[in-house]
């Protein structure tokens, strides 16, 4: 397969931030009460994430390595407020309804993670091609799951009316208990089924979780250090507990021993006895 | 007056416009950092922490730098470099002055960083057109529902452990079903104000 198809596969398939990583849960849970905002909110994180992986992969050989989370999240924050001032212009009605979410795209995991995975060590139309196929990866999640949620609760798909008169809509499928309702039986249907999915792997008792793939950039170098010292402390003392059990086994075999050894001896004396 | 319009953000902020249940910010430490009570509330310690001075910093910002300016439009960039830049200074702060502090928050902190709650905080307070005292009280209410709402979704987990779970819904579906019955729990509130 040609490499930058294989990208775009790798995005909407292979790694689906939405379904196989569970990246960016803030929006999936938030915005896709109706098909139309969660289309809307995958394709305006698609053009940022295939901006920002274009100009980080342009940038990578210049961004010195200590800096470059800060020097990330400046790029990504540029970016934003670019196409927020766009779809304030043009596109006033999803700017209304998406609100505060369009900022907050900047802190999304998956615009982040792609840059520190991805776009800081390969060329720009590999990049681009990866943030490509991740939005739409992300985009085509958020929209299925706005499907979902906007058939049971209102009854339509995109606006239109689909269901007969008889069926009453669930209302609290588009309120936000819905939200989590619809996500919960998504990941269990994963769990039921064996699908690869983030949620399917059992994380440790470590703070944060441990579970790196969930995790933005910034947060996971900064706490890297902490979490492999508690890892390994959690480890030694896995160790030294077992030793400790193995030195206690080989007190009581020795114990055993002894008193074996000793009742054999008792034996002995009361069949000279005898 | 103002004591009375202050209980009210509060409140609101806190009860009845729920940061993780009804506006879904924050969700990863919420699902991620819920196993035990002790750590959730260490979580929700810090979140307070942090939240409270960020919105009072990037709130003075605001109305002493960018909107004397007309530079509204820089609030998105500003307030994500201040937030990362503030975690940061808080965290040598503490290593340095108040160790006992810092252990009991330091695993937490570098995870505000990208708390997407901080942010979101900070651009809310812009667009309810809070001053600097009201930007406090509304990052602090925050993050004191935040704080309510990890600690139980962690007392409830706890409980769950030894309970029989479906086998599919072991793990990370029903915490979500958790938070679900938690966030229909909070629409109770929705009348209060």
């Amino acid at each position: 397969m040609n490499k930058y198809v294989e990208r775009l596969y790798n995005g909407v398939i292979k790694e689906n931030p939405t379904f196989v990583l569970m990246l960016g849960m803030c929006p999936t849970l938030a915005v896709t009460s109706s098909a139309v905002n969660g289309m809307g909110m995958g394709l305006t994180t698609t053009v940022v994430l295939t901006a920002s992986n274009m100009v980080i992969s342009l940038l990578r050989k210049v961004i010195p390595d200590k800096v470059r989370i800060p020097a990330f999240i400046v790029i990504v924050a540029s970016l934003v407020t670019i196409v927020q001032q766009l779809l304030h212009a043009y596109v006033p009605s999803l700017y209304d309804s998406l609100g505060i979410y369009i900022p907050l795209i900047v802190v999304n995991c998956i615009i982040l993670g792609r840059a520190e995975a991805y776009a800081s060590k390969n060329t720009i139309l590999l990049s681009a091609c990866d943030g490509l196929g991740m939005g739409f990866g992300f985009t085509i999640g958020l929209t299925l799951i706005g499907i979902f949620r906007e058939l049971l609760g209102a009854g339509t798909i995109f606006d239109m009316s689909i269901t007969p008169d008889s069926f009453e809509p669930v209302t609290i499928f588009v309120l936000a208990p819905g939200a989590f309702f619809v996500l919960a039986c998504l990941t269990a249907l994963q769990n039921k089924f064996k699908m690869p999915s983030a949620t399917n792997k059992i994380d440790s008792n470590i703070a944060c979780g441990g579970n790196c793939s969930n995790c933005s950039g910034s947060a996971c170098a900064a706490n890297h250090g902490l979490i492999e010292a508690q890892k390994a402390a959690e480890k030694a003392k896995k160790a030294a507990a077992a030793k400790e059990a193995a030195a206690k086994a080989a007190a009581q075999k020795e114990k055993a021993k002894t008193e074996v050894n000793e009742a054999v001896i008792k034996d002995s004396k009361t069949g000279k006895e005898k | 007056m103002i004591m009375q319009q202050l209980a009210l953000i509060l409140v609101a902020s806190a009860l009845v416009n729920n940061v993780v249940l009804s506006q879904f910010l924050g969700i990863c430490p919420f699902l991620g950092v819920s196993k035990k009570i002790s750590t959730a509330a260490g979580m929700g310690m810090a979140v307070v922490f942090v939240m409270t001075l960020a919105s009072g910093i990037t709130s003075c910002i605001y109305q002493f730098l960018l909107k004397p300016n007309n530079l509204d439009y820089l609030n998105t960039i500003v307030f994500i470099l201040v937030i990362a830049a503030l975690v940061q200074f808080v965290e040598m702060v503490l290593k340095k002055t108040m160790k006992s502090l810092y252990n009991a928050l330091g695993v937490y902190l570098p995870l505000i960083t990208t708390n997407c709650a901080v942010l979101g905080i900070a651009i809310i307070n812009v667009q309810k057109e809070y001053n600097i005292l009201t930007s406090i009280v509304n990052g602090f209410g925050t993050a004191v529902g935040f704080t309510i709402a990890i600690v139980i979704l962690a007392g409830v987990r706890e409980r769950m452990e030894d309970n029989d779970i479906p086998e599919s819904f072991k793990g990370t579906p029903i915490v979500l079903v958790t938070a679900g019955l938690m966030a229909i729990a909070f629409c109770g509130f929705a009348g209060l104000i």
